[in-house]
């Protein structure tokens, strides 16, 4: 985008400042109104749930614009602060959560090419900065000096530290894979029928995408796990002393989270923006059929279509996964803080770790998914240069290796490059355990 | 026109550089502990800042994952700490300054000393510094394939040159021993035929 602007903007850093306005406002927007829609949509499944209506007035038949009187009501609030509260830090603790939650989207596509940035260690910077939204929740429980806010941060605080090893473990199945960390890639590497997905690459990947999606819901603090803000024990928990706007940018930085995990688990799991059928693939046939080549003026427009429907695939996807969570919020009662450590300790932890093992057995043994041939992506995707078998080569091939590479004496970089997602997926998993194992 | 010929690159390193340091000085100058931990954490913030800005997406990612990730927990000790009164300070007296100027200032002094020591680095705009050095042959030593023994001619050497992934393993399986061993010492203490409450 911004070697578009710069054809019609002067000086080079306006182009890239208009272009890194764009991209953030649009990002902003995602957060924002998704959140407004959330909230409502909230509303209506617990309503739903509970055998009611839900908001009926604001707005019409379904009381669409219910957030949106919400929020005017919480602009004109009083925004009120405790007598002993760190002044400083009190102030701060949103914007911080919120920030969190919004930098997961940097990295978060929404179709080929449709990124804010296309890192190559997408997944892992996601995983990284999703768990810094609990920075906001505990600096809020602190300085807002009342013990119900404490109580609250602690808990949330014990509870994200301890899933997010399980969390960590779920993600580089994928990663394993696909043998690549960049969620552009893993996406593009599912395309064609909902076959061609990871959750149905093999039985372990099904299994630990359940896991992963508990995690998940954890890690962003959402019943069964919102020990944080149980409302019976703890009046609300870390923002019981929030009032007015402040305290509503601590649920937009929610839903942005709960979005943001739902997204990395459509496109690790789900085909990100692929569709259950190819109607990409046949948009671009369709074009072919009709005489357009890659030259042709038509030739964008089919593309931004495919891309289009691609984003709407995704942002489906998104959704489903977070009215999935509210659906669980709604049926499970809240677990105990006891229940919860063993959930993480007992059960995800041991059951990401055999999962793991597995998948990199299948891998090894059966290279290929159940339903895609051996060597599907190496054929069907020439430009990806990863291929589905990478994880488990450097426990196999550690002892061979270095004879090996001086003996036909190769060159470092005749090296296939298959070797350097190897290296960045394997510090990966070290990186998700060593950063635990090493700050006690 | 020529007064905006900035690079925008350095606008933001110089950004970063500023909230770094900026806050680095006030982690040693805040007295009360949690804050000193929100410091530290943008300081850390803003150095990962620094590495996405260079294109170390990795390094910035590892940054935000261990270092302002670890802090989390320096941040809990802190609140669990100072939980007991309201805002606890703490006071530092002036033998503490001291040393800590001793021990910071000369580590301050190596560093100094190192970084302009860089050949690479000591050049005008007009010649970029090109990066000679890249991180690729320690990892893939790490992974261990050992590219230097190419560039070994003495064949006895080069049969000695393995990589650094028993090493690397070692040292992990020392941390979960150690994890281990910390487990078991702060266990809860069983009195003679009876379970503590609570276990």
């Amino acid at each position: 985008m911004a070697e578009f602007l710069k054809q019609y903007l002067a000086p080079e850093w306006l182009a890239y400042a208009v272009a890194a306005l764009v991209h953030a406002a649009l990002l902003i927007n995602v957060v924002a109104v998704g959140a407004l829609i959330f909230i409502w949509l909230e509303r209506k499944v617990s309503g739903r749930i509970q055998d009611r209506l839900g908001p009926t007035r604001v707005g019409g038949k379904f009381g669409w614009l219910q957030t949106l009187a919400d929020g005017l009501k919480l602009i004109t609030k009083e925004d009120l602060m405790p007598d002993g509260a760190d002044r400083m830090l009190f102030l701060l603790a949103p914007y911080i959560s919120f920030c969190a939650s919004y930098a997961a989207y940097l990295a978060l596509p929404f179709a080929d090419g449709w990124v804010a940035t296309r890192l190559n260690v997408a997944v892992f910077f996601i995983i990284a900065v999703v768990g810094l939204e609990v920075f906001g929740v505990i600096l809020a429980g602190y300085a807002s000096a009342s013990k119900w806010s404490l109580f609250g941060a602690m808990r949330e605080a014990a509870q994200v530290v301890s899933y997010e090893v399980p969390l960590g473990m779920c993600v580089v199945v994928p990663v394993m894979i696909t043998g690549t960390m960049d969620l552009v890639a893993i996406s593009q590497m599912q395309a064609g029928w909902f076959t061609q997905w990871l959750v149905f690459h093999d039985p372990f990947t099904f299994v630990i995408f359940w896991v992963y999606f508990t995690c998940a819901t954890a890690s962003v603090n959402r019943a069964p796990f919102d020990l944080a803000e149980a409302e019976s024990e703890l009046v609300a928990g870390f923002h019981t002393e929030y009032s007015g706007l402040r305290w509503s940018i601590f649920f937009m930085a929610e839903y942005g989270s709960m979005f943001a995990v739902s997204g990395l688990a459509a496109i690790l799991f789900f085909g990100g923006w692929n569709g259950p059928l190819p109607v990409t693939a046949w948009l671009g046939a369709a074009g072919e059929a009709i005489g357009l080549d890659s030259a042709s003026t038509l030739y964008p427009l089919f593309h931004y279509l495919g891309n289009f429907l691609g984003m709407l695939n995704f942002v489906g996807k998104c959704v489903f996964g977070v009215t999935f969570m509210m659906w669980a919020r709604w049926t499970l009662p809240r677990l105990r803080i006891d229940q919860v450590m063993t959930t993480c300790l007992k059960y995800c932890t041991p059951i990401a770790a055999v999962m793991f093992l597995g998948a990199v057995l299948w891998t090894y043994f059966i290279p290929g998914g159940l339903f895609i041939p051996n060597n599907y992506w190496r054929v069907n995707e020439g430009q990806i240069t990863a291929t589905p078998q990478p994880a488990e080569k450097p426990a196999e091939a550690t002892p061979a290796a270095p004879a090996h590479a001086a003996d036909d004496g190769r060159p470092s970089d005749d090296k296939p490059p298959r070797t350097a997602s190897v290296d960045s997926s394997a510090s990966f998993a070290e990186a998700a355990a060593g950063g635990h194992r090493g700050s006690p | 026109m020529e007064a905006l010929n900035f690079n925008w690159n350095s606008v933001f390193f110089y950004l970063f550089a500023a909230i770094a340091c900026g806050f680095s000085i006030a982690v040693v100058l805040t007295s009360n502990i949690v804050r000193m931990a929100f410091y530290l954490i943008l300081a850390l913030g803003a150095t990962a800042g620094l590495f996405f800005l260079a294109g170390a997406d990795f390094v910035g990612a590892m940054q935000l994952m261990i270092y302002v990730g670890g802090t989390l927990v320096l941040l809990i000790f802190g609140v669990m700490l100072t939980a007991k009164g309201p805002f606890i300070s703490m006071k530092t007296s002036a033998g503490e300054w001291l040393m800590g100027a001793v021990v910071g200032g000369s580590l301050l002094a190596v560093l100094l000393a190192a970084a302009t020591s860089v050949k690479a680095w000591q050049t005008t705009p007009d010649q970029p510094a090109q990066a000679q050095v890249t991180a690729t042959r320690l990892g893939m030593a790490l992974m261990g394939a050992r590219v230097d023994s190419l560039e070994q001619t003495n064949a006895e050497q080069r049969r000695g040159m393995s990589g650094y992934l028993l090493p690397f393993e070692i040292v992990s399986v020392h941390l979960l021993v150690v994890l281990i061993g910390s487990a078991y010492l702060a266990r809860p203490k069983k009195r003679a035929g009876r379970r503590v409450v609570g276990e």
